[in-house]
C-alpha cells in the first residue's frame, strides 16, 4: 500500500500540483477548439438552420395553401346555395306561370265545349222542328188522302174530285185543331 | 494519475494521450454533426433526427431560453462548440481503455473558461461602450453609503471569482470524478491481494461501491458540460442586458 502511495506521488514529479497547466496542453485545447469552432460557424450551424428555415417555411406554406384551399371552397359553397336558391326561385316562377296557363286553357276548352254544345242543341233543335214540319206538311197530304180514299170507298166516287176533297179535309182538320186547342186551354 | 500513455514519449512535456483525446472530439464532434447536418432533408432520417436533437437543445434549451431576444443566434456557434466539446471529453472518462477526462488536466478548463471571460466582456464592451465596467460593478438602487462595500465585492465577485471558478468547478469535478474511480480500483487491488480470505471478500463490496461511483461520474460529465455552457449563456446574456440588471 505505501508503495502503492508513493508510486502515485512520484509519478506527477515536480509538476504535482494539479492547478499547474501544462502549456502544450492548453495549446492543444486552444487550437482543437477553434478548429471545432471554425467547422461549426462555417458548417454546422448554417446547415441546421437552413434545414430549420426550409421546415418552418414548408410547414407555413402547407398552411397558407390549405387557408386558401378553404376559402375558395366556401365560395364555392356559398355560389352554388346561391345558384340552387335561384333555381327554385324560377322553378316556383314557372309552375305558377303553368297554372295559370293551365286554368286559361281549361276555361278556354269549357266555353268552347259550352259553346259547341249549344250550337249541336240548336241544330238538332231546327232539325227536330223543320222535320216534324215535313211530316206535319207529309202526314197531312198522306191521311187527307187515306181519309178521302176511304170516304170515297164508303160514300161512292163522288169525292174523288181533288178539289172538293181537299177543302173537305182541311175543313175537318182545321175543326180538329180548334178542338185541340179548346182543349188545351 | 496518468493512466498509461498510448505513446512512449507521452511525458510532461510530450505529445500526450491527454492531447490526442483533444484533437479525436473534435474529429468526432465534427463527423458526426457534418453528417447528419449534410442531407438537409425536411423529414429526417435517424441521424438528421439526432443531430437535430443535439443542436435544438443547445440551440433552444440553452441559448434561446437564456440570452433570449433576437440575436441569441450570434452565440449559438460559441454555445454549442463548448457543449460538445467538454461533454465529448468528458465522457472520455467513462469509456473503458480512453479511461480520461480531458479536463482533468486543468489547462484545458483554463483555455475554455479564458475564452468565456474574454468574450463576455468584449459583448459587454460593445453593447454598452466603456460604461459596461460601471453597469457591472454598481448596482442601481443601492445606497450611496454601502457602495465602498458592495462595489470591491461586485468587482472581485465578476471579474476575478468568475472566471476561476468557472474553470476550476470542470477541473475539480472531472479530477475527483477520476480519482474516485481510480482509487476505488487500487483499493481493488489492494485488497485482492491480501492473505486473510475473508479481507478479500470485502473487495466486493468497493467493487460495488467503485461501479455506483462510476455512474455518479458519468451523470456529473453530461452534467458539468451543461453547468459549464448555461453559465456561459448567462455571463453572455448579462453583458448583453447590463444595464437593465
Amino acid at each position: 500500500m505505501n508503495q502503492l502511495i508513493i508510486s502515485a506521488a512520484t509519478e506527477g514529479g515536480a509538476a504535482a500540483n494539479p492547478l499547474v497547466p501544462n502549456l502544450w496542453e492548453m495549446f492543444v485545447v486552444l487550437v482543437g477548439f477553434a478548429l471545432l469552432m471554425f467547422i461549426v460557424v462555417k458548417f454546422v450551424v448554417p446547415m441546421f438552420e437552413k434545414t430549420f428555415a426550409e421546415r418552418a417555411e414548408a410547414i407555413e406554406g402547407g398552411i397558407a395553401k390549405a387557408e386558401k384551399a378553404q376559402a375558395e371552397a366556401s365560395a364555392a359553397l356559398e355560389e352554388y346555395k346561391q345558384q340552387l336558391t335561384d333555381a327554385r326561385a324560377e322553378a316556383n316562377r314557372i309552375r305558377e306561370e303553368a297554372r295559370a296557363e293551365g286554368a286559361q286553357i281549361l276555361a278556354d276548352l269549357k266555353e268552347k265545349a259550352a259553346a259547341e254544345s249549344a250550337r249541336i242543341t240548336a241544330q238538332a233543335h231546327t232539325q227536330i222542328e223543320s222535320e216534324r214540319q215535313a211530316a206535319v206538311v207529309a202526314l197531312r197530304s198522306e191521311v187527307g188522302t187515306l181519309a178521302t180514299t176511304l170516304a170515297g170507298r164508303i160514300v161512292g166516287e163522288a169525292l174523288d174530285d181533288d178539289q172538293r176533297a181537299a177543302r173537305v179535309v182541311d175543313r175537318f182538320l182545321a175543326e180538329l185543331e180548334s178542338q185541340n186547342a179548346g182543349a188545351a186551354k | 494519475m496518468h493512466l498509461p500513455a498510448i505513446l512512449p514519449w507521452g511525458a510532461a512535456d510530450g505529445f500526450s494521450k491527454q492531447m490526442l483525446l483533444v484533437l479525436l472530439s473534435v474529429v468526432i464532434i465534427a463527423t458526426f454533426f457534418v453528417l447528419a447536418a449534410r442531407k438537409q432533408q425536411l423529414v429526417p432520417g435517424k441521424l438528421q433526427f439526432a443531430g437535430e436533437m443535439a443542436y435544438g437543445f443547445v440551440r433552444n434549451s440553452i441559448a434561446k431560453d437564456i440570452i433570449g431576444g433576437k440575436d441569441f443566434m450570434k452565440y449559438v456557434p460559441l454555445l454549442f462548440s463548448l457543449f460538445f466539446f467538454i461533454l465529448v471529453n468528458n465522457i472520455y472518462g467513462a469509456i473503458p481503455l480512453f479511461q480520461l477526462p480531458t479536463f482533468s488536466h486543468v489547462g484545458g478548463a483554463y483555455v475554455l473558461a479564458g475564452i468565456v471571460y474574454v468574450t463576455w466582456i468584449a459583448i459587454g464592451i460593445k453593447k454598452n461602450g466603456i460604461r459596461y465596467f460601471k453597469l457591472a460593478t454598481v448596482p442601481s438602487g443601492v445606497p450611496f453609503y454601502i457602495l465602498p462595500i458592495v462595489v470591491p465585492i461586485e468587482i472581485i465577485s465578476n471579474f476575478v471569482v468568475r472566471p476561476v471558478t468557472h474553470s476550476l468547478r470542470l477541473f475539480a469535478t472531472m479530477l475527483a470524478g477520476h480519482l474516485i474511480v481510480m482509487i476505488a480500483g487500487y483499493g481493488i487491488e489492494f485488497l485482492v491481494m491480501q492473505e486473510n480470505i475473508l479481507l478479500q471478500g470485502t473487495s466486493v463490496l468497493v467493487l460495488a461501491g467503485a461501479i455506483a461511483m462510476y455512474m455518479l461520474e458519468a451523470l456529473i460529465m453530461v452534467l458539468q458540460a451543461y453547468v459549464f455552457t448555461l453559465l456561459t449563456a448567462i455571463y453572455i446574456e448579462g453583458a448583453l442586458h447590463a444595464d437593465s440588471h
